[in-house]
């Protein structure tokens, strides 16, 4: 009777202490597990965190184009190209007309010269432009208006203004094709999220496909324990945190391989920066995504070995 | 403790592997349950360990209509019984504790408790000090054993032995069955399929005997 009631007494705290204690020891047996096996282990660690390193890569990618054209969205100059036989000084007296207007805030005259040199020093072509006898470019006068919003209706009307000066060959509006890289870096966005959906589920099937090999391997363990009475839940437990397991060491790798990706690519993304003049720096995971992506991986690895357990655990029983 | 009441079990391909059974253990009773291979011994105890359902009749353990025991009750009901295998099934890459300890540690026990118990129950099977080793490592009869020794860990009240003794010599198999006995007289139900007629007869219980599923001699 004392017996009984002793052991009534622990079920409220103990049980829960009990319950908990049992998590973490199958969590570090099943972390035991897949050290026993290291080749398969590491096999769909390595398939899976290549997956995950695709994802995370089309991520970031989105990411840094985001940047660039949020960085770009502050510029609606207008580039006021003029015609290549137009002078220094009919281009001076033209800018001095065009920043005398009421719309213009600012105006830049590019010349022939430094448009050149910047051409010679950027594009590549510095050998070939010194064979040419003579300048081919044109002057540009880049033209600030005077409001940054100001809309489009009357951005159209200037420009329209600035076209009909003889001396003008075209009138071009930067903010196209920032619009033009934005609307791209939103399909691209699309693109990429249901890439990664795809992905996603290739991981959960890739997981699905181990555990299950893995519960091929355990099955008479996994008879055994129901029939001495063990439940759904217990029986499944080690396989789950296999998968938690298998699908946080992808996440890591993918991390390194991701960091490894940026690093080869920091260099000639800075050259292009430099290019154009722009503040451009390669973004990383920061360290909440690098924790999201820890999660995802480890959760996605749970999923996956959870899909297969619904179905195949059933259908081990004994008989 | 167990009640059969009219139980017939039909497999689709097979027929019928029991027709009719009915029959009654007392708690603390212990019985042989006989008859030729093929007759029904494993359908009857595998009823009774939930791995098959009856197709007619019912089956009543601990006051507990089996037929009526949804599926997520199934290991509740199992941990009341201690089950006893021709093969043992063990688990090989576990050591002689882990295998006697699974019961407990399916059901939740703590740590101290389960250290506790599994050394009684291995003290009570005579393997004591083997805790360490490996299913493999001991002999035929030291496996069975360990397998009792997982079975009545639990402190079950009814002990379903099927051919406990079918791969152990008559020497083995006489010390088994006292094993059996000595489970019986500190009030645990047992009952024990089994075909060796010579050993039944020697000891003193009650004998169902089978024949082509139907229960033919009953005392």
């Amino acid at each position: 009777m004392a017996k009984s009631q002793r052991k009534s007494q622990k079920s409220a705290s103990e049980t829960v202490q009990i319950y908990l204690l049992e998590h973490v020891r199958v969590l570090f047996a099943s972390l035991g597990r897949i050290m026993k096996t290291p080749f398969t282990s590491l096999m769909t660690v390595l398939v899976l965190s290549v997956t995950l390193t695709l994802a995370g890569g089309f991520y970031l990618m989105v990411k840094n184009i985001q940047q660039l054209s949020g960085s770009l969205e502050i510029s609606n100059q207008i580039s006021v190209f003029l015609k290549t036989n137009v002078h220094e000084r009919e281009a001076k007296t033209l800018a001095a007309s065009i920043k005398a207007l009421s719309e213009v805030d600012k105006l830049k005259v590019i010349g022939k010269r430094q448009a050149m040199e910047e051409f010679k020093a950027y594009s590549g072509f510095g050998d070939a432009l010194a064979a040419l006898d003579s300048n081919p470019l044109p002057i540009v006068l880049q033209v600030q208006p005077v409001a940054k919003s100001m809309d489009a209706a009357a951005i159209k009307r200037l420009m329209d203004k600035f076209e009909r000066y003889p001396a003008v060959d075209f009138v071009q509006l930067d903010m196209l094709w920032v619009k033009r890289l934005q609307s791209i870096s939103a399909l691209l966005e699309r693109a990429v999220m249901v890439l990664n959906s795809l992905l996603a589920v290739a991981i959960i099937f890739i997981m699905g496909n181990t555990i299950r090999l893995e519960l091929q391997n355990r099955r008479e363990e996994v008879l055994i324990a129901k029939l001495v009475g063990a439940t759904h839940a217990f029986v499944q437990r080690p396989f789950i945190y296999t998968g938690f397991w298998l699908g946080l060491f992808a996440g890591v790798l993918a991390w390194v391989l991701i960091s490894l990706i940026v690093l080869a690519l920091s260099e000639p993304v800075e050259n292009i920066a430099s290019l154009y003049q722009g503040q451009f720096e390669l973004l990383f995971l920061s360290f909440t995504e690098t924790l999201g992506l820890l999660a995802v991986s480890a959760l996605l690895g749970v999923l996956g070995a959870w899909v297969v357990l619904f179905y195949q655990l059933r259908q081990i029983r004994p008989a | 403790m167990l009640t059969f009441d009219h139980v017939s079990k039909r497999y689709p391909d097979a027929g019928d592997a029991l027709q009719d059974v009915s029959f009654y253990l007392a708690p603390g009773e212990m019985a042989f349950l006989t008859g030729h291979s093929g007759a029904g011994k494993s359908t009857l105890l595998k009823l009774i360990a939930m791995m098959e359902k009856c197709s007619r009749g019912h089956a009543i353990l601990a006051g507990k209509n089996l037929n009526r025991v949804s599926e997520w009750q199934i290991p509740y009901i199992r941990r009341q019984l201690g089950l006893i295998f021709q093969d043992y099934k063990l688990l090989l890459d576990r050591t002689v504790f882990d295998n006697v300890a699974l019961p407990l540690v399916v059901s939740g026990y703590h740590h101290h408790e389960i250290g506790r118990r599994v050394r009684a129950a291995l003290d009570k099977v005579g393997l004591l000090g083997q805790e360490k080793k490996y299913p493999l490592a001991l002999s035929g009869g030291e496996q069975q054993r360990v397998g009792i020794a997982r079975a009545v860990v639990n402190k079950p009240r009814l002990i379903l032995a099927d051919e406990p003794t079918g791969n152990l010599d008559p020497e083995l198999s006489e010390e088994v069955m006292h094993l059996f006995e000595q489970f019986q007289q500190v009030g645990v139900t047992v009952l024990i399929a089994s075909h060796d007629i010579d050993l039944i007869s020697r000891m003193n219980y009650r004998v169902l005997k089978l024949d082509h599923g139907q229960l033919v001699q009953e005392g």
